[in-house]
């Protein structure tokens, strides 16, 4: 058995490491370690109670509106307090607006990169991906970071900027919309949507999304060649490269809903497996495990009672991530966990096939891509200037709350409790808390862990590259991860 | 022709997706015109792993020239001045050491964003991961490489300050070192690039004129002047936010919420709510800094008398209720 540790890892929002355990050319096991630890679970506690939406966006310049939300929610939740429609309309318009660039994001800049990498240079469709995806130089870094610039314009309309805004609030949104500012939106999401169309998909979103089965698929697929559309080429090289055997975790999928709108939620909350299917997810069933962390020994406990206290020298710990757990299981949260728990029959028959891997992975993130922008389109239509836009509490009252949502790279949670208008406690769960977290106390592996195990390792890699595609396959965020 | 080394350490990750926002050009034709090669971007290189830590050797090692040392986020020196809060990924070493070493080899040393300039964010509440900026920590000169650090190329640390960073303030202080006019005078005295800090985010803020009449906005989202009662910081605030638009269209004050200084140390720490205007006798704390306050308070009484009903309530309201009337012509 031979041990590397491999890192840094870049295409990732923050720093990671991981140690590899491989013996004949397959990995044998795997540590995950977070390497950074800024503890705003701490800076938050006896800080006016509103502060938290000035302070919890700074978690992550990438999921900052996602961590605006998650507050939002858990402070409105404290206080009983009911967001306007139009906010409402208006936060799942700017949520959407940053959870669609990070598709974006990671699709161009993070992952498809890797294809590029001169491992590769014997394929005879290396030369094709190079000049199109090799990082800075290929040509779709280029046509990417103007449509996406173009596409944040609506955070400027609605968010004043991206990331860190203030815009969103408890009660909904501080920026009323003006009746040619709707017709603005309408105007940004448009072009946004013939891009993805023309660029990226090679097609009608309508069409994309009505791919509901693997034959279908594979029929339009066929249509064009592999390097007709970005998407045509990602499932080109995925059969290519077998990314559908490659990183498979535990199977155990959440999603904590979202986009909520007058009580309705337009991605649904649950828990699903290959052998149960859906079912409920209690939240009251999650803690948090810190065997393995380098904090405080404690039993696992629930967020909402949990503890930050960070100790640098732990017998057993090898990350500054602790390991949340729900009903005692690892669970992996993501795009595409939100498609099966939402029943996406595609999908829901490929995990069912062949599990969760690198393939369905990235399939989810493209096919939600092509399914929420209209969803954007219908609110921009569905915003009524002239009507309010934010509820705004009178005086804060003693409370706990939670604010459970979906971030681009799944789960978010936020738990709060509020103490003479301060905070008196906060915990946080971020999406790659539960899919990069390091070992339980029954030394149960997170689900990177798991995915880690089996991973080829070619003749003298030292960063082997099925790593690579496994690592990013999650579109890890350490920066949320640890927080 | 330049090189730029960009690393990540208690921070965000924001200025670098604020970064990537870039227009007019993008990101990438900014720095293939401004001669600048970057050798290493976490966000945006190939180069992982081993490749990343050899190239980061030969720096060191005097083998490879730097020109742009961008450091962002927080200097992590916690636990007990150990570093162990960030060790950089796959060497086992504290990021704080391998900052320092660079920052002696770099013909530049950038701070992007107020963490690595100040401390910023993460070193709000008692601090207890012992985050400092580079060269300062909060207001006090020092941090992380000290007050008398200056780099190869005889300046301190270049404090892009901002939080998030606007994608101009970085792409234009790039290009003024790349063009070597880069130099001590074009900084303020908080080491921030006059490109931007010379400007106020009050210049150019659309609630002008409600600033003129002192007709407030009493919640968030309201038209009116946010600095009597929702903390806006906006007239003592450097920076060019609403001169230059930030993704497009926006601003803090124009979405709807106070500035909160964010370019300035200790911005994090205001110690009092942030969207709310501390207050002594009524009077806001806090005035703009080079008026006298008896002035001011002058002023605004006297404007506060005049303020047009036009102004008052659509200071208090969402929507605009009375649109300008039309100026009658004299027959």
């Amino acid at each position: 058995m031979s041990r590397i540790v491999v890192g840094p890892f870049n295409r990732v929002e923050g720093d990671l490491d991981i140690t590899l355990d491989s013996m004949d050319g397959q990995v044998t096991g795997a540590r995950v370690n977070a390497t950074l630890y800024r503890g705003f679970e701490r800076i938050l506690v006896g800080k006016p109670a509103l502060d938290a939406l000035v302070y919890t966006p700074r978690i992550c310049g990438i999921c900052s509106v996602s961590q605006s939300v998650a507050a939002a929610l858990a402070l409105a939740d404290s206080q009983g307090l009911q967001p306007t429609r139009n906010g409402e309309l208006c936060r799942n318009l700017i949520l959407a607006n940053e959870s669609l660039t990070d598709l974006l994001t990671h699709f161009y800049l993070f992952f498809m990169p890797d294809f590029a990498r001169d491992i590769y240079v014997r394929e005879p469709w290396f030369d094709a991906v190079v000049s199109r995806f090799k990082a800075v130089s290929g040509e779709a870094t280029r046509e990417v970071l103007p449509a996406r610039a173009e596409f944040l314009h609506l955070m400027g309309l609605l968010a004043g900027k991206w990331p860190h805004t203030l815009s969103i609030q408890p009660g909904g949104t501080t920026r009323p919309v003006q009746r040619q500012e709707r017709l603005r939106l309408v105007a940004i999401l448009g072009a946004f949507r013939r891009f993805l169309e023309r660029v990226t998909f090679g097609d009608d979103l309508e069409r994309i999304a009505a791919i509901h089965t693997p034959e279908q698929l594979r029929c339009w697929q066929r249509e064009k060649p592999w390097h007709s559309g970005d998407l045509r080429t990602f499932l080109y090289l995925s059969q290519q490269l077998d990314l559908g055997t490659l990183g498979r975790a535990t199977d155990r999928f959440i999603s904590f809903g979202n986009y909520a709108l007058q009580g309705e939620q337009a991605v649904p909350r649950g828990l699903w497996t290959p052998d149960s299917g859906l079912q409920a997810l209690d939240p009251g069933r999650i803690v948090e495990d810190v065997s393995h962390a380098w904090m405080e020994q404690a039993p696992p406990l629930h967020p909402a009672r949990g503890e930050t206290e960070p100790v640098a020298d732990k017998e057993g710990a090898y990350s500054w991530c602790k390991a949340p757990r729900l009903d005692g299981q690892v669970v992996e949260t993501g795009a595409l966990a939100r498609a099966l728990v939402a029943g996406d029959p595609l999908l829901t028959r490929l995990v069912i096939e062949q599990g969760g891997s690198v393939h369905t992975r990235m399939l989810a993130r493209l096919l939600e891509l092509a399914r929420t922008l209209p969803k954007l389109q219908q609110w921009a239509l569905q915003i009524e200037p002239g009507e309010p836009f934010c509820h705004h509490p009178q005086r804060l009252q003693d409370g706990e709350g939670v604010g459970l949502m979906e971030a681009a790279r799944g789960s978010l949670g936020h738990w709060i409790s509020v103490q003479r208008g301060k905070i008196s406690h906060y915990q946080i769960i971020a999406p790659t808390t539960w899919n990069f977290s390091p070992r339980d106390a029954s030394g149960q592996p997170g689900a990177l862990e798991q995915a880690l195990v089996g991973a080829p390792i070619r003749q003298g890699e030292t960063d082997p590259v099925a790593v690579q595609h496994i690592v990013r396959s999650f579109d890890p965020c350490m920066v949320c991860t640890v927080h | 022709m330049a090189n730029l080394l960009w690393l990540q350490s208690g921070g965000c990750g924001g200025c670098s997706m604020s970064l990537l926002g870039a227009e007019g050009p993008d990101l990438i034709s900014t720095l293939e015109a401004a001669g600048i090669e970057l050798l290493w971007h976490p966000s945006l290189s190939e180069q992982t792993g081993i490749e990343v830590r050899q190239l980061l050797q030969q720096i060191i090692d005097g083998e490879l020239e730097l020109d742009l040392l961008c450091i962002e986020g927080s200097l992590m020196r916690g636990p007990g001045g150990t570093g162990r809060f960030h060790l950089f990924g796959g060497t086992g070493i504290p990021m704080i050491d391998w900052v320092s070493k660079l920052a002696e080899k770099a013909r530049y040393t950038l701070a992007i964003g107020s963490c690595a300039a100040y401390g910023g964010i993460t070193s709000a509440g008692d601090n207890h991961a012992d985050a400092t900026g580079l060269q300062f920590e909060g207001e006090l000169r020092g941090g992380l490489l000290g007050s008398e650090y200056r780099s190869m190329g005889a300046l301190p640390v270049v404090n892009v300050s901002g939080c998030p960073v606007h994608p101009n303030w970085v792409t234009e202080t790039l290009i003024e070192l790349a063009l070597g006019e880069g130099a001590v005078e074009r900084l303020d005295t908080l080491g921030r690039p006059r490109l931007y800090a010379d400007q106020l985010v009050h210049h150019g803020c659309t609630r002008n004129e409600y600033y003129e009449y002192k007709a407030s906005a009493e919640q968030l989202g309201q038209q009116g002047c946010m600095m009597e009662h929702l903390g806006c910081l906006g007239t003592q605030a450097h920076g060019d936010c609403n001169t230059r638009p930030w993704n497009g269209e926006g601003s803090c004050t124009r979405g709807g919420y106070a500035c909160i200084n964010c370019t300035a140390p200790e911005f994090e720490e205001p110690r009092h709510a942030f969207m709310e205007t501390p207050k002594i006798a009524g009077i806001p704390v806090g005035l703009p800094t080079d008026m006298p306050k008896a002035w001011f308070v002058a002023l605004a009484s006297l404007s506060k008398a005049a303020t047009p009903e036009r102004l008052k309530e659509n200071a208090r309201s969402e929507q605009l209720i009375y649109p300008p009337t039309l100026h009658k012509r004299k027959n």
